[in-house]
């Protein structure tokens, strides 16, 4: 199964060095990977996403736990949790029906044109991976000259969000 | 002699210039002299080490300390590290050691990952090129804190002078708490060279670092209501008892429930071999009784274990009828190879002390009477399948060897080895009266441990017997440091097990191999005789057991450092046995 993990760990010299290469020591998968400092510049929040049953990622927690400039490790797939994920892409549509049919998915995936040229449109998109997918799949048949995508981050619902909750089942309900 | 006064570890201070040994100094002093006097502040008196570029400024200043900072110069960075370690396990304290950039660097990285796996503490300082060269393929430049960091507690690149206390204060919190290990230090020539104010701090900072020591009370509880009604328990012990110097602990608990005691390799003397409760080592080469007993166990209380691959063989066939309780400092360690249905987070000595709080007389009383079955179960067991082998008039068998060690020893000496035959005989026939007595290469499995260990244990106590039990293979490896220990005037004893082959693989090639020996055979091997009289020390050989304990009396009582060439039959095998992927009851108890 898939995990996102949010670590806390002392923005230091090699401290990220030592997570990654925990996971390669130990044959354990990195999905996908951002960091960034925190509020506290001293501290990065690192988000994770990584898979396997039970065990293996209990045992990956605690050895994440285990280093020693790691303050904390949370496992947010087991909590109510808000993923996203970012996506820049350059998509071929020249101007015409084409390119009104890209502007109609960007606007149906509420994404964002960032630059524009005569050949193409680059498209800034974010929400969680499916619907990210979903947008890429359906731009693909226009013909995506480059794309980039940025691992996932991920952070804790507020204690009682119904409303938010419900706008991020709609985004998945797009990825489907 | 020089070499005298050291051993007496009289470090009378001599009159410096600057005398510090305090906590700071407001005139600015160079790095290296920070780092000395910050040693000396962490109680260092012994520093195992080996010279070069990057260190000479840490070097230079250490010859102003010479008297009070006792540098034992190895003869490889290998050596220095398993000296460390040695001395380490022997004493309780912190091993230290210094070498050079690069190549010194390399050559330490064995040692440093045997400790890792041991979790042996040990502060490793390695020099580093100067600031602005790293990163330029410099001369004798590694990245030493790349290469070690899988195989460290913690390490540290210092990046100005103005660091240098607090990393070593630091360093050696980490290495000596929680579950100890190696912290490397790589310092820049430069920054030992750089002058700056000193300060000592007085706490560390280190939020996400938080070892446990006693763990949750309702749990604790938990596991003593299930020892009390267990029907058949086992106390499953190991290196974790020995670091956190539970023996006392563990004695009282397995005698006031008279519970069966089974150590690890790691875990030989925490409890007295020689004690009617202990069932001698579990296994691979365990004895038949512990492994039959923690397989049809209905309670092991495990503690200060990692359930490692040769303890359990085959982990589906492992404890089928068991519960589990494991209590270990390492979460990590608790449900990684078999899971725990009680995991007591804790200090191993601290958390037997909860224990034995809740534990009152009729309590133990009422437990222990009922583990009569069980106790007559195992005595058969032990009936069944004794350690036996057979003796012979011809040639002096490696069994035999380790009982006459054992005999003239008394189970007191201090004994390291290597790995291999040697090192599972010496765990099956010859006991260890107490902790800290027993010092081997576990989780590594690195030959060439031993020799070094032992002379490492043997500066701690120049006054105890220390032993290197060892083979040939092994003792190859790291004999050059003969040398130190007779420049140190050591009365170091090396026991060489000689069989001329590489003896565990030669009998894996026998057993699993149709006999095909590829490249276990040691031809060229040096006379050791001869080897230690050319390093000045005694060399002494036998070669019948008729010859054995004259020998090995006249050898340990010997002054100064003496190697004995005790040529064994040479196809001997290691029994009992457990196959590769077989369970604990699958063991082979005689050669077919």
């Amino acid at each position: 199964m898939r995990h996102t993990l949010a670590i806390l760990v002392e923005n230091r010299f090699g401290e990220l060095a030592r997570i990654v290469g925990l996971f390669g020591a130990r044959g354990y998968n990195i999905e996908s990977l951002t960091v960034a400092p925190t509020l506290e510049r001293q501290i990065s929040r690192v988000t994770l996403v990584t898979s396997g049953d039970d065990e293996r990622v209990e045992q990956i927690i605690k050895q994440l736990d285990k280093q020693i400039r790691v303050l904390s490790v949370t496992d947010l797939t087991v909590t109510d949790h808000v993923e996203r994920e970012l996506a820049l892409i350059h998509v071929s549509a020249e101007a015409g029906l084409r390119r009104q049919e890209v502007l109609n998915l960007v606007d149906v995936f509420r994404a964002k044109v960032i630059d524009i040229s005569e050949t193409g449109l680059l498209i800034e998109a974010t929400g969680n991976r499916a619907k990210v997918s979903a947008l890429l799949r359906l731009l693909g048949g226009f013909g995506i000259q480059e794309m980039v995508r940025a691992g996932t981050v991920a952070i804790g619902r507020l204690p009682s969000a119904a409303t938010e909750a419900e706008n991020d089942s709609a985004e998945v309900a797009f990825g489907r | 002699m020089a070499s005298v006064a050291i051993m007496e570890r009289e470090f009378a201070p001599i009159a410096m210039e600057e005398e510090l040994t305090e906590r700071e100094s407001p005139v600015a002093i160079p790095g290296a002299r920070i780092l000395l006097e910050a040693l000396m502040r962490e109680g260092v008196d012994t520093i195992f080490g080996y010279p070069g570029g990057a260190v000479l400024h840490i070097y230079d200043e250490l010859a102003k300390y010479q008297h009070r900072l006792r540098h034992i110069l190895a003869r490889h960075e290998q050596g220095a590290v398993h000296m460390a370690e040695g001395y380490a396990k022997a004493t309780g304290r912190v091993g230290v050691v210094l070498v050079t950039s690069g190549p010194g660097a390399t050559n330490a990285v064995t040692g440093i990952a045997n400790a890792f796996m041991d979790s042996t503490p040990l502060v490793v300082i390695t020099g580093q090129v100067p600031r602005k060269m790293i990163g330029t393929d410099a001369f004798q430049e590694v990245d030493t804190v790349g290469i070690t960091r899988p195989c460290t507690k913690y390490n540290y690149l210092v990046r100005e002078a103005g660091e240098l206390a607090e990393v070593i204060h630091e360093a050696f919190y980490l290495a000596r708490t929680g579950r100890p290990g190696p912290v490397v230090i790589d310092i820049p020539k430069d920054v030992t060279a750089d002058r700056v104010p000193y300060h000592y701090p007085d706490t560390v900072q280190l939020p996400g670092y938080m070892p446990t020591e006693c763990a949750n009370q309702d749990w604790v509880e938990r596991a003593v209501a299930k020892i009390i009604i267990a029907q058949r328990p086992i106390l499953y012990v190991g290196g974790g008892v020995i670091h956190a110097n539970g023996s006392d602990e563990l004695l009282e608990l397995a005698e006031r429930l008279h519970l069966p005691v089974t150590p690890t390799l790691m875990g030989l003397g925490c409890f007295p071999s020689g004690h009617p409760l202990s069932l001698g080592m579990l296994g691979m080469h365990g004895t038949y009784w512990a492994n039959m007993a923690i397989s049809e166990s209905d309670l092991i209380i495990a503690i200060g274990v990692r359930f490692d691959d040769r303890v359990t063989g085959a982990l589906d066939k492992f404890a089928p009828h068991a519960e589990i309780i494991h209590v270990d400092v390492d979460p990590s360690s608790v449900s990684k190879n078999v899971r725990a249905h009680l995991p007591l987070v804790g200090d191993a000595k601290s958390v037997m002390q909860q224990m034995l709080e809740l534990l009152s007389p009729d309590i133990c009383v009422a437990s222990a009477g009922g583990h009569s079955p069980w106790w007559r179960q195992i005595d058969e067991w032990k009936k069944f399948a004794p350690l036996t082998y057979e003796n012979s008039n011809d040639v002096i068998k490696p069994q035999f060897l380790c009982e006459e060690l054992h005999r003239l020893t008394g189970g007191d000496a201090i004994i390291a080895t290597d790995v291999g035959q040697h090192q599972m005989w010496l765990a099956q026939y010859c006991g260890f009266n107490g902790p800290r007595q027993s010092i081997t290469s576990g989780g590594l499995g690195a030959m060439g441990f031993g020799f070094p260990a032992a002379l490492g244990a043997q500066l701690a106590f120049p006054d105890r017997q220390v032993i290197a039990f060892v083979g040939d293979g092994g003792f190859q490896m790291t004999a050059q440091e003969l040398a130190t220990a007779v420049q140190y005037g050591t009365n170091t004893k090396i026991v060489v097990m000689n069989n001329n082959y590489l003896g565990m693989v030669r009998q894996w090639q026998e057993l699993f191999y149709d006999r095909t020996y590829s490249a276990v055979g040691m031809e060229g091997t040096p006379d050791f005789v001869k080897l230690a009289e050319a390093y000045g020390a005694v060399g002494l050989r036998a070669t019948r057991p008729g010859e054995l304990s004259a020998v090995l009396e006249r050898g340990l009582s010997t002054r100064g450092v003496v190697v004995m060439d005790i040529v064994v039959s040479a196809e001997e095998n290691v029994y009992p046995m457990i196959p590769p992927g077989a369970g604990l009851k699958e063991m082979v108890l005689q050669p077919s």
